[in-house]
């Protein structure tokens, strides 16, 4: 490949991956709607539309034609770029994250990765992790107690599940040997038996609590908690700014979605005679989906909570876990 | 919901007495208490349940404009003004009652004798930017004349719409047309009135 090519073909798939992923990000605002009110007995959004479905379009004109507020006392030009820095580390982090499995189409075999390097896990968890400047600034600039609580929660939240998050991800990494979710995806192509979900369930209930803590969502939503600090971070935001701030959340459950199937569940590979692009659409699905369960079924814990779940229960269990999966190869 | 079930007012309410225990004091009580909530699964009976409410898919949402919940023929909103059903006259007598007993003073009316030394009601005015819908003119009217109808979407761009007279008064063409029924609802005369009328205990 030569590498005008490799620039074109790069280029090619950021566009496709940047246009889709934002798409299905704002469809996701549409779905969480909808699931969430059939499960509460509602009938969610109904009037845009076919059943609602054009009101993704109309808050998308909503929020474009909004009037852009920076308040008075903020601290200008970090406000206006915190945001950006939300939705950016989250499609960044998505560079690196193998979408499909290689197909052909007009006779050129393509690789839906942007970036193929082989430390992608490394990549993707520090872009998401550096994710948390866009609240952490943005509270911090906004000039708003809310905020300021909305930031001081960012950092004490994502920080720590960061730790988890690496731990627990960390016993699968021993098993495979390598750090590319290529590679990870491959050890996992013996079928159904090979997934590593079944020889490291501890790993994937923790990455998964600790994915719901990175993603803000609903057990430990403490970032915007609407009941105790209005809407954290994103107070003082309005329009396209809070929505970059929106679809970067959905874009990052989305990356989470993906993680989590690529290293646990079996990732592209063909499931029995599903063919391997549609297990792990269906897999991604499903995630996204109990993402969305859970925030109807589940109610909220107090900060105090999170903390001590974080590093009494979850830390202690993630370093276990690593240690016997050390114990049990070194045998 | 049918308007049987939205008129029963014979509900009766089950509730139940949750014993509370006392919350755990000691470490290892604590400790134990976590265990046992932990692997009880309760997270995943709430997880059900919403689960089976949204495979159910018993919607309860009224889609208000294109749906309306039945009232009650009791319920007060919007003045009516009925008519005579042979001649068509206006059944008010202009007595005034309703004008006296108005709590919030939101009526007005305005009489004169005609030719036959009839009372004549010229003007009659309600201005509902201020009746609290009591229902006691409905009530103290002696001819049925001002009840109470079902119309309660009243919104308007001008407080003046809210006290024209033409608006609440059954119009000539929709009497003619037989459409003006009696009305059922509050201050009207119950079903078995003839029945329990007594005669003037002249005894004592």
């Amino acid at each position: 490949m030569t590498l005008t090519e490799f620039v074109i073909s790069t280029i090619v798939k950021i566009l496709v991956v940047l246009g889709i992923l934002s798409a299905l990000a704002g469809f996701g605002t549409y779905l969480e709607r909808k699931v969430l009110a059939f499960m509460q007995r509602r009938l969610g959004p109904m009037h845009v539309g076919p059943y609602g479905l054009l009101q993704v379009l109309a808050d998308g004109i909503k929020l474009f034609t909004k009037e852009d507020i920076v308040p008075q006392n903020s601290v200008k030009p970090i406000f206006m770029i915190a945001p950006v820095i939300g939705a950016a580390t989250a499609f960044i982090a998505l560079a690196a994250v193998p979408l499909l499995p290689e197909f052909k189409i007009f006779g050129i075999t393509v690789h839906p990765i942007i970036a193929d390097i082989n430390v992608g896990v490394l990549f993707v968890l520090g872009v998401m992790a550096s994710g948390l400047f866009a609240p952490l600034l943005a509270g911090m600039a906004s000039a708003n107690k809310w905020g300021l609580l909305g930031a001081a929660r960012t950092v004490i939240q994502l920080l720590s599940y960061e730790v988890v998050t690496g731990l627990s991800i960390m016993a699968p990494l021993m098993m495979v040997g390598s750090l590319s979710l290529i590679d990870i995806n491959n050890y996992q192509s013996g079928g159904f038996a090979d997934w590593i979900v079944w020889s490291q369930p501890v790993a994937f209930v923790l990455f998964l609590i600790a994915g719901f803590a990175e993603t803000n969502r609903t057990p430990f939503d403490l970032l915007e908690h609407e009941a105790e600090i209005v809407s954290g971070y994103a107070t003082e935001y309005s329009g396209m700014r809070w929505g970059m701030f929106f679809i970067g959340e959905y874009t990052n459950m989305i990356t989470l979605a993906f993680l989590a199937s690529l290293i646990f569940l079996g990732g592209f590979n063909d499931w029995g005679f599903i063919p391997g692009a549609l297990a792990i659409i269906l897999k991604v699905s499903f995630l996204f989906f109990f993402f969305l369960w859970t925030r109807a079924a589940w109610p909220h814990i107090r900060p105090d909570q999170l903390m001590w779940l974080c590093w009494k229960v979850l830390l202690p269990i993630a370093v276990i876990n690593v240690v016997i999966t050390g114990l049990v190869l070194m045998i | 919901m049918s308007l049987e079930q939205f008129k029963d007012r014979n509900v009766t309410q089950n509730y139940k007495f949750i014993p509370v225990d006392k919350p755990p004091l000691a470490p290892m009580d604590k400790f134990k208490q976590v265990v046992k909530r932990t692997f009880r699964g309760e997270l995943f009976v709430g997880l059900w349940v919403v689960f089976r409410e949204m495979v159910r898919f018993n919607i309860h949402t009224v889609q208000y404009p294109k749906e309306k919940l039945p009232i009650s023929p009791r319920y007060r909103a919007v003045h009516k003004l009925y008519r005579l059903l042979e001649s068509g006259n206006e059944r008010c007598i202009g007595c005034g009652l309703c004008e006296k007993i108005c709590i919030a003073n939101c009526i007005r009316m305005d009489t004169r004798y005609d030719e036959n030394q009839r009372k004549e009601v010229t003007e009659y005015t309600i201005n509902l930017g201020r009746c609290i819908f009591c229902g006691y003119c409905a009530e103290v009217c002696p001819e049925l004349a001002i009840v109470h109808g079902g119309r309660y979407e009243n919104a308007s761009e001008q407080r003046a719409h809210f006290v024209l007279r033409d608006d609440i008064l059954t119009p000539l063409d929709f009497l003619k047309e037989g459409k003006q029924e009696e009305f059922p609802g509050f201050g009207a005369v119950s079903p078995n009135a003839d029945e329990r009328i007594k005669k003037t205990p002249l005894a004592y």
